[in-house]
């Protein structure tokens, strides 16, 4: 059976409902939350802080550290041990490279950024909704950056190419599949986060990108208007 | 072509394009990206002349020479105090910065400042790395006592102090309150119970609404209608230079 | 811990009001959500005040214990995010979320809130398994109380999903049944302050005060479960007075669970 239609009826290149908000947790220094479909993410932004253990100190400038969780009812299937997990630690690490491009932390050198990421519901691209999270939650604290990074993932089935895959997608088993979780600099379209697994060739690949790269413009529109609408700006608009 | 993007006093976020030719000039919080001008942090856009400059909106404090801040003792050393300053950097305060007196060598350094305690204290020196040097000789500069302690975003204490002062003095007059607002963020405020409550959420109001036009005014009427005591304005003032 | 802070709030109160202007025995604003997280069987989140907890129920089928061969199992864990505050470090559970979690589990395993003899599908071999994780997204205090109220309402809001012949899961539909809950502990903490009990304290009264005890109470003034907590000793007059206060506490909380 050809894959002709998407489960949830969206059309090939149409990313599943957005929202965003900014300011969503008072402790933290900038924070946010985001959800695509029914993929929730919050990140919080702690510091520049005083950075432990001392060996991990950087004289030049401030380092950044991401963390990734997902929260132990996240999942659609069983309970998740809390503790962190291969999984975590690997996508923790690439969403820290993802990130890592557009900041300028030399103001502030032997210090941490922490970015807590934790998502209370998932449903595929969860990497790539805390990466977006975190970037509107790292300009709300105020970081020096020179961009924002929008994130969605992309991918094929059969010879289709998709944005923003949700679970049935991915784990779609009538024919290939390649799943491609992504990460921009929206006004360079430069590519800060890049993985796939599944099987694609180099024509489809490259055709995947540019199938991101509008994705993630419209990712970019949401984190800027929630970024503005923190201040009060575009709600009447 | 130069074009001009955006209006002054706009909200602008990361990235976003200020403008584009070679007319306008970036100063600070923006950059250059080929013909483009783009923002490099979130803030409100100040246009002067041809100069397009960002002021934050939030941000960690950076420790300054000279600035006047409000530390909380967190340890005691062997010839001082540590101090931690709400940023990424503590401070030392050595015994010879601490007070007039004489510390005679092996004294009891709690008898001076205890570990907790708040004080109103100057940076004197601040190295490459931020290693900080804090005083407390100068006018002013004590040990805190009583009171509560808030915390603000340290890149809105100049509205909160306003022009000369005038915005504190302000919330001082109308509140019966004595308030002070360190650089870093730190603000004390003491006096009566209900006092020191209009006092801080003025405060909150001033943090939250920087960014509007027309701070002044609202914060006038806000205290006038909170302590119910009339503001008398001591001189004419306009907010249309003030961010 | 700066002294001056206890003392100012000490002064504060003996002129009739707290820091931030409420009454000693005044909560902030509590608000209860149902539903907030669909991949678990029930949640809830509690906001009082800017303190928010997000509770979120996930049910499984497992082994009994040997020695109960014919109750369900019931778990309880807490997580102190450190995305909800700063004085919270990554890593394995803090000595303040255990505790957290015991006295939650405490609330309903003593008062037999949730009929687990109802979870037990086959005796010796099959049980419905209740896994409660609390998570706390902002700390502006009193954490033990949003967690306990979070926690009912997340069991309140708990549906079976739907289960094969073979006792295979299908975690996808939810059917209509709910929990065997049977009754609502609800846990209201006081703390001293010198003299004075207060309850829903801000992180600067936690930090000023001098001791506090949790008392979980049910809708019949019935107590299940209690903890004192912090530096100082308690008198017998005081604990009368802080379990009276808490279990009238508890009657307003409850009735945000409608």
């Amino acid at each position: 059976m050809p894959f002709k239609k998407r489960p949830d009826g969206r059309s090939f290149e149409e990313l599943r409902k957005v929202e965003a908000k900014v300011g969503v947790i008072k402790n933290a220094k900038g924070s946010a939350w985001f959800k695509i479909g029914d993929t929730e993410a919050y990140a919080a932004v702690y510091g520049p802080r005083n950075l432990f253990p001392k060996f991990m100190q950087n004289p030049k400038k401030g380092i950044l550290r991401a963390h990734y969780n997902m929260l132990p009812f996240s999942g659609s299937g069983d309970r998740i041990r809390p503790g962190g997990n291969r999984r975590a630690k690997e996508i923790s690490f690439v969403t820290q490279k993802a990130l890592e491009p557009v900041l300028d932390l030399t103001k502030f050198p032997n210090a941490v950024v922490d970015v807590f990421i934790e998502l209370p519901q998932t449903d595929a691209g969860s990497r790539c909704a805390g990466i977006t999270a975190a970037a509107m939650a790292l300009a709300d604290a105020g970081i020096v950056m020179k961009d924002l990074i929008s994130s969605v993932a992309v991918g094929r089935v059969e010879d289709k190419v998709l944005a923003d895959l949700c679970y049935d997608e991915e784990a779609y088993e009538d024919g290939p599949v390649a799943d491609i979780p992504l990460a921009m600099l929206p006004s360079t379209e430069e590519i800060t986060l890049l993985q796939m697994d599944g099987e694609i060739d180099k024509d489809m690949l490259l055709k995947s990108l540019e199938v991101g790269k509008k994705a993630m413009h419209e990712i970019h529109k949401v984190q800027v208007q929630a970024l503005k609408e923190k201040f009060g700006v575009g709600k009447n608009e | 072509m130069s074009e001009l993007k955006i209006k002054n006093k706009d909200v602008v976020v990361p990235g976003e394009i200020l403008a584009t030719g070679m007319e306008f000039l970036p100063s600070y919080g923006t950059y250059r990206e080929g013909d483009k001008i783009q923002a490099n942090r979130l803030g409100l856009v100040q246009l002067e002349g041809k100069v397009l400059k960002i002021i934050p909106l939030s941000g960690t404090y950076i420790p300054k020479r000279g600035d006047t801040v409000i530390a909380q003792v967190e340890e005691i050393l062997m010839s001082g105090w540590r101090a931690d300053l709400n940023c990424a950097y503590s401070a030392v305060l050595g015994l010879k910065d601490a007070t007039s007196e004489f510390i005679q060598k092996g004294a009891d350094l709690t008898h001076y400042f205890q570990i907790g305690d708040y004080i109103v204290t100057k940076i004197v020196n601040v190295t490459t790395q931020n290693l900080i040097d804090i005083s407390m000789k100068g006018p002013g500069l004590k040990r805190i006592r009583g009171g509560r302690i808030i915390k603000v975003d340290p890149y809105k204490v100049p509205r909160i102090i306003g022009k000369q002062g005038s915005m504190v003095s302000m919330i001082k007059t109308s509140t019966d309150c004595r308030v002070m607002v360190g650089q870093n963020g730190v603000a004390w405020i003491q006096g009566e119970p209900k006092s020191e409550i209009i006092a801080e959420e003025a405060i909150r109001k001033i943090e939250s609404e920087s960014h509007i036009a027309g701070l002044t005014d609202r914060m006038k009427k806000y205290l006038e209608d909170k302590t119910g005591k009339k503001i008398e304005d001591r001189e004419p003032r306009s907010d249309t230079n003030a961010v | 811990m700066s002294n001056d802070l206890r003392t100012h709030i000490i002064e504060t109160l003996e002129k009739g009001a707290r820091l931030d202007g409420r009454k000693a025995d005044e909560y902030r604003n509590v608000e209860v959500t149902y539903s907030v997280t669909k991949n678990a069987e029930g949640s809830a989140k509690v906001v009082i005040g800017d303190t928010e907890v997000i509770v979120g129920v996930k049910l499984a089928i497992e082994t009994p214990y040997p020695d109960t061969p014919d109750n369900g199992n019931l778990m309880v864990n807490a997580e102190l995010l450190p995305l909800s505050s700063p004085n919270f470090d990554p890593g394995p559970p803090s000595i303040q979320a255990i505790e957290i979690a015991r006295v939650v589990d405490r609330g309903i395993r003593e008062s037999k809130a949730i009929d687990t003899k109802k979870l037990c599908i086959k005796k010796a071999e099959k049980v419905w398994s209740v896994m409660i994780d609390i998570i706390s997204i902002n700390d502006d205090g009193n954490l033990f109380d949003a967690a306990s109220l979070a926690t009912i309402a997340a069991l309140k809001d708990t549906k079976f999903p739907k289960v094969s012949k073979d006792h295979e899961i299908d975690y996808k539909t939810k059917t209509k049944d709910s929990l065997p809950l049977s009754k609502e502990p609800i846990e209201v903490t006081v703390w001293k302050v010198g003299d004075h009990l207060i309850v829903d304290p801000t992180p600067d009264e936690e930090k000023g005060s001098d001791g506090r005890l949790t008392t979980a109470s049910l809708s019949d003034k019935e107590l299940c479960a209690m903890q004192k907590g912090g530096d100082f000793p308690l008198t017998s007059d005081e604990i009368g007075k802080m379990v009276d206060l808490a279990t009238k506490k508890a009657q307003d909380l409850r009735s945000k669970l409608s």
